[in-house]
């Protein structure tokens, strides 16, 4: 089995088990305030970690390529609020053009 | 009346950014197979694209379950406010512990009566389950009839997609805080230690942001 089928394998089985579980302990638990602080916290630290690493990495190099300009395009239509459709495939086009071009 | 609207307008917006996660998933090298399989069997946009995005960047398999899996952690905390409320048991429980994602939880709660909070759950969980596979598959065979992901723009698609995801979360001072020392981090980590361990590694700032109040 590939590296490709144990994270499909593996992150499916585990995002079940934590939906699973959530629909059957009692509510009491887990519901501590700083649980639930650092639980909706997690996904920023995570998205913008991700965010950096798929823009200006390559494997464990740093690198400055078309995909900035992409990421910036997604930025800024954000900013000007477009929907989440419209800033991917900004953010697509912006990248494969300075990806053609320069 | 007004909840069937909402969980339809959500199921078929939402279920449409599943083009853009079957697209990245195939750009990432992985088949269409996996890319429907992840959109099945996981079902939780953030952390499917966290998988990709994490072998993406060369991470390995165990790294990308982990960081898809610390993301996946709010639809635990959703099915402990939804479980009183929807009164599962047996089967029931199982079909509702796999469509509690933002989407159905947010639809649920923004209505003003049991029935409908119910109703807005269950619509909503299978609109977007529905949708967004029938998406993930078309983006995923689209992706496939393309060449170089570069030439499409796809490899900026992922960390576009994931800054949309990351934007709405983005509303105070703390957390905007919090995204600046995680770009810090991961950033100044990348060269040092291997591909994927950058990305998990900000788990730690989240938990010592939101120790204190």
């Amino acid at each position: 089995m590939n590296a490709f089928w144990i994270a499909v394998i593996g992150s499916s089985a585990l995002a079940f088990i934590t939906k699973f579980l959530g629909a059957s302990v009692p509510e009491s638990f887990l519901s501590h305030p700083r649980i639930l602080r650092i639980n909706s916290l997690i996904p920023i630290a995570l998205l913008t970690a991700l965010i950096a690493v798929n823009t200006f990495a390559v494997k464990t190099k740093l690198v400055l390529d078309h995909r900035a300009l992409g990421i910036a395009a997604a930025l800024a239509l954000l900013i000007a609020k477009a929907p989440f459709p419209v800033v991917v495939v900004g953010a697509a086009v912006t990248s494969a053009l300075a990806y053609r071009y320069f | 009346m007004s909840v069937k609207r909402d969980s339809f307008s959500v199921s078929i917006t939402v279920g449409a950014y599943g083009s853009a996660f079957g697209a990245a998933a195939v750009a990432a090298h992985f088949s269409v197979l996996q890319a429907c399989l992840l959109s099945l069997l996981l079902f939780s946009g953030a952390s499917q694209f966290a998988v990709v995005g994490v072998i993406a960047a060369g991470g390995s398999p165990l790294n990308a379950i982990a960081t898809s899996t610390l993301l996946g952690t709010r639809n635990g905390l959703y099915g402990l406010r939804l479980a009183p409320l929807l009164k599962l048991r047996g089967f029931r429980r199982v079909v509702a512990a796999q469509i509690t994602i933002d989407e159905s939880t947010g639809v649920a709660l923004a209505q003003d009566n049991e029935n409908d909070m119910r109703k807005g759950f269950w619509y909503t969980g299978f609109g977007v389950f529905i949708f967004w596979n029938l998406f993930t598959l078309a983006g995923a065979l689209g992706a496939q009839a393309i060449g170089d992901p570069s030439a499409w723009g796809l490899d900026a698609a992922v960390p576009a997609a994931f800054l949309g995801l990351l934007w709405p979360r983005l509303s105070n001072r703390k957390s905007w805080v919090l995204a600046g020392f995680a770009i810090l981090l991961a950033l100044t980590l990348t060269p040092f230690v291997p591909a994927g361990i950058p990305i998990i590694s900000c788990t730690l700032l989240a938990i010592i942001i939101g120790w204190r109040e």
